[in-house]
């Protein structure tokens, strides 16, 4: 095992492995992100690895298990670089012929190709894809190169490169100098400017100070922040260490979600090989510097994405939030001064030390340098982790990289931010997308979840849900999110129930004025933004449910009936048989009739009808 | 009850001892392992961690019962988790859990009275592009409709159980 101790053994190592590497000129990268594994990825890789062993080729070509490329619509993705060769929704029997056509004979499996929805072509390399043609990789890029579990990997791509420049060549000063030159603001939604909280933190008096990274990525639809811990680890220790260095910390912690087993396990792995490499510990390049970095699991419990609330989970109480001042970098964990970022603010750090703040603020608009990862989800085409400049428009997002919406159906909104965001309409969707823009139109940029609806959504059943949602994760600790998010949430309730009332609309924008202004934290100020945001857009909803007692979108259980169009129905008895409530009724082969008494509005006849004869109405 | 693991000091001894080190900052991991040992927090747990780690057992519970992650009572054998993130919502997965819940006749939450099923929700699993996912044992079943959502708990759930 070599402990690098000088910046010269970085180097001497990272060549040894570039030269190594040369002799394998092909690299088969099987995505290992939760989500292709769920569909079957692993089988896939076990397949690919028993196949190349058969046909012989197993010493030519490399096979990895790689990180998230993003695209996880096409799961299980098998890309074979260097051509960037694109093969989606691979399954372990198809492993025989992509090994003996493309590996053996460098033929294409046409059959595994994207194909474009719009132009029904098929395309073949990863860069033609409309998905990706837009982007711009710069904190994913890295994902489907490397295995996440392997710190050589890493280094052969210029890992820890960042690190070792920053502990030889730039003071603390100097790092912090780059970082706000470079004009990153917080990743984690505020948009706070991360120099400049780096040096409160640095300037705070105290000797012992820490670091953290949450990773407590807990808004539903956002999953960026797990692709990019278990993509891309090491990445995430080399921004922490060199912050620490910066700050002058002499611990970091990682407070990772419950939920991401897998972006646990593999942070842990990574940490573990940084210390052994000397990244980590004790005199870190031979610098004199000493950091180490812990893992700290989360519990489920949305509130610890607040910083406040994180710390407290982390000392051991329950992640009940404080007020500020003081902030955590005049008096953070265990009192000390504290830095808290999210995981892509950390991870942007290595390329802007490693390139220069000038060529990162190439990227962004005016007010925001860089470049944003959204989770694009929802009804849409083309689901996955979308890594574009800031300033990118909604519509690019949505139609461009996005692919539009499923089924022929109306885009009707798209939901920013999560439970702190709102949804922004049609007539927004040229609108380039920074900090600002998002905030002025009543959503934020949050951790960059992105849901798109369609028609079929009820917009006040969204904000029902996130009001149901931040209520039920409200900590309880002030009265205003405790009691104002259930005094809404009862209020949406009933509106869905038909049982709004006149005068409901202007109550829940003065209880959302009020709820706003008067919590103690983050989640309780922005809790009310899903529901004002969708009265801003889509006030004729909210009234249609409360004066007409109607759903729009056909969505309220209450306000809806199912019926049998006789024209449509065939009378093949498919509804009846199935029906839970045996609410159907009709001889065979004779239109059938829905008894409205009986029905409980499970939609199990409308999913099973093959002739488009349940109506909702 | 029976198929609930028994609760055993000795098996925690080790959690402890590394706990005793660390006090208050060790409580969520000490719990934690706990929890994912016997599925729940053992009464018996909840008071050996508080003298051990010197935390006051107000501050043990306090913890226990704040985090969705702990349960106080026991969970089933086999865990059913149907994901409620907003991805997996709009595209209908509140009709695969109202399914759930009504064939096995038990809320989420709940745990089937003879302790093999327990219905959980979850707020996000990241894994949009699949949803609605319904997570059985760990294992993702994804694009889930309520129709094919029987048909998995007809073939996940063990015999003899009623489903």
């Amino acid at each position: 095992m070599t402990v690098l101790k000088t910046q010269a053994e970085l180097v001497e190592l990272r060549d040894a492995l570039v030269t190594r590497a040369e002799g394998v000129a092909r690299l088969v990268a099987v995505c290992g992100g939760t989500g292709c594994r769920a569909l079957g990825s692993e089988s896939v890789f076990r397949a690919l690895e028993s196949e190349m062993a058969n046909q012989g080729i197993g010493d030519q070509v490399t096979l990895k298990m790689t990180g998230c490329p993003g695209f996880c619509e096409k799961g299980p993705l098998v890309v074979i670089r260097p051509d960037g060769l694109f093969y989606q929704g691979v399954r372990a029997e198809d492993v025989p012929e992509l090994v003996a056509k493309t590996l053996v004979e460098g033929e294409i499996v046409e059959s595994l190709l994207y194909t474009d929805a719009e132009t029904g072509e098929r395309i073949a390399y990863e860069r033609q894809i409309p998905f990706y043609a837009k982007q711009r990789p710069q904190l994913l890029g890295m994902n489907s190169r490397l295995d996440p579990t392997s710190i050589t990997d890493y280094i052969s791509l210029g890992g820890y490169a960042a690190l070792s420049k920053a502990l030889s060549e730039m003071s603390p000063e100097d790092v912090i100098e780059e970082v706000t030159k470079a004009g990153l603001r917080g990743r984690g939604g505020a948009g706070f400017p991360t120099g400049q909280k780096w040096r409160i933190t640095r300037n705070a008096p105290g000797d012992v100070k820490y670091i953290i990274c949450n990773a407590d990525e807990g808004d539903p639809g956002a999953f960026m922040d797990r692709a990019m811990v278990e993509g891309n680890p090491h990445r995430l220790l080399e921004g922490l260490i060199i912050g620490g260095y910066a700050i002058g910390a002499t611990r970091g912690f990682v407070y990772v979600r419950a939920e991401y087993p897998l972006a646990a396990k593999h942070l842990g792995m990574a940490i573990d090989q940084a210390r052994e490499y000397g990244l980590l510990g004790r005199d870190i390049l031979g610098s004199g510097f000493d950091f180490d970095i812990g893992i700290v699991l989360g519990a489920g419990a949305f509130v610890c994405g607040e910083e406040t609330a994180l710390m407290a989970s982390i000392e051991g109480r329950t992640g009940e939030p404080r007020p500020r001042p003081p902030y955590p970098s005049e008096s953070g964990l265990w009192g000390k001064p504290t830095n808290i970022n999210n995981v892509k603010t950390w991870a942007n750090i290595p390329i802007i030390i490693e390139g220069g703040a000038d060529r990162y603020a190439q990227i962004g608009t005016e007010r925001s340098k860089g470049t944003k990862i959204f989770s694009v989800v929802g009804k849409i085409n083309n689901t996955g982790l979308v890594e574009v400049p800031i300033g990118t428009t909604l519509r690019e997002l949505v139609f461009d990289v996005g692919g539009g919406i499923p089924g022929g159906k109306q885009f009707k909104a798209v939901q920013i931010g999560g439970p702190s965001g709102g949804c922004i309409p049609r007539e927004h969707l040229d609108t380039p997308i920074d900090y600002e823009t998002l905030t002025e139109l009543g959503a934020m940029m949050g951790s960059g979840g992105m849901v798109v609806v369609d028609e079929d959504t009820c917009m006040v059943e969204f904000a029902r849900y996130f009001m149901d949602f931040v209520q039920q994760e409200s900590c309880g600790k002030c009265v205003p999110c405790r009691l104002g998010t259930r005094a809404m949430l009862e209020v949406l309730t009933r509106i869905t129930q038909g049982q709004g009332r006149e005068g409901d609309v202007e109550y829940l924008l003065e209880l959302g004025g009020q709820i706003k202004q008067s919590s103690l934290c983050g989640l309780g100020q922005t809790a009310p933004n899903p529901v004002l945001s969708t009265i801003r857009y889509f006030r004729d909803e909210y009234e249609a449910h409360i004066l007409d007692r109607c759903c729009p979108s056909h969505a309220c259980k209450p306000l809806i009936h199912y019926s049998i169009d006789v024209e449509k129905c065939t009378g093949c008895g498919r509804c009846l048989r199935k029906c839970p409530a045996e609410a159907i009724s009709g001889a065979k082969k004779e239109p059938h009739v829905i008894d409205r008494e009986k029905c409980i509005k499970c939609g199990t006849c409308l999913e099973l009808c093959k002739f488009d004869a349940v109506v909702v109405e | 009850m029976k198929s609930q693991p028994r609760f055993d000091v000795g098996e925690i001894e080790e959690l402890l001892q590394n706990g005793e080190e660390h006090g208050d900052s060790s409580l969520m991991a000490v719990l934690e392992e706990i929890q994912a040992r016997y599925r729940y927090l053992p009464k018996d747990a909840l008071i050996l961690v508080s003298e051990r780690l010197g935390v006051p057992l107000s501050q043990t519970y306090s913890v226990a019962t704040f985090y969705n992650a702990f349960s106080l009572k026991p969970k089933g054998r086999h865990i059913i988790n149907v994901c409620l993130g907003t991805a997996c919502i709009v595209r209908g997965s509140r009709k695969v859990l109202d399914r759930i819940s009504d064939r096995l006749g038990i809320q989420p939450g709940e745990t089937t009275d003879d302790g093999e099923l327990s219905l959980e929700t979850v707020n996000c699993l990241g894994a949009c592009a699949l949803g609605p996912i319904v997570v059985v044992d760990g294992d993702h079943h994804g694009k889930m409709t309520a129709a094919r959502a029987e048909k998995l708990l007809a073939e996940s759930v063990p015999e003899g159980v009623e489903a």
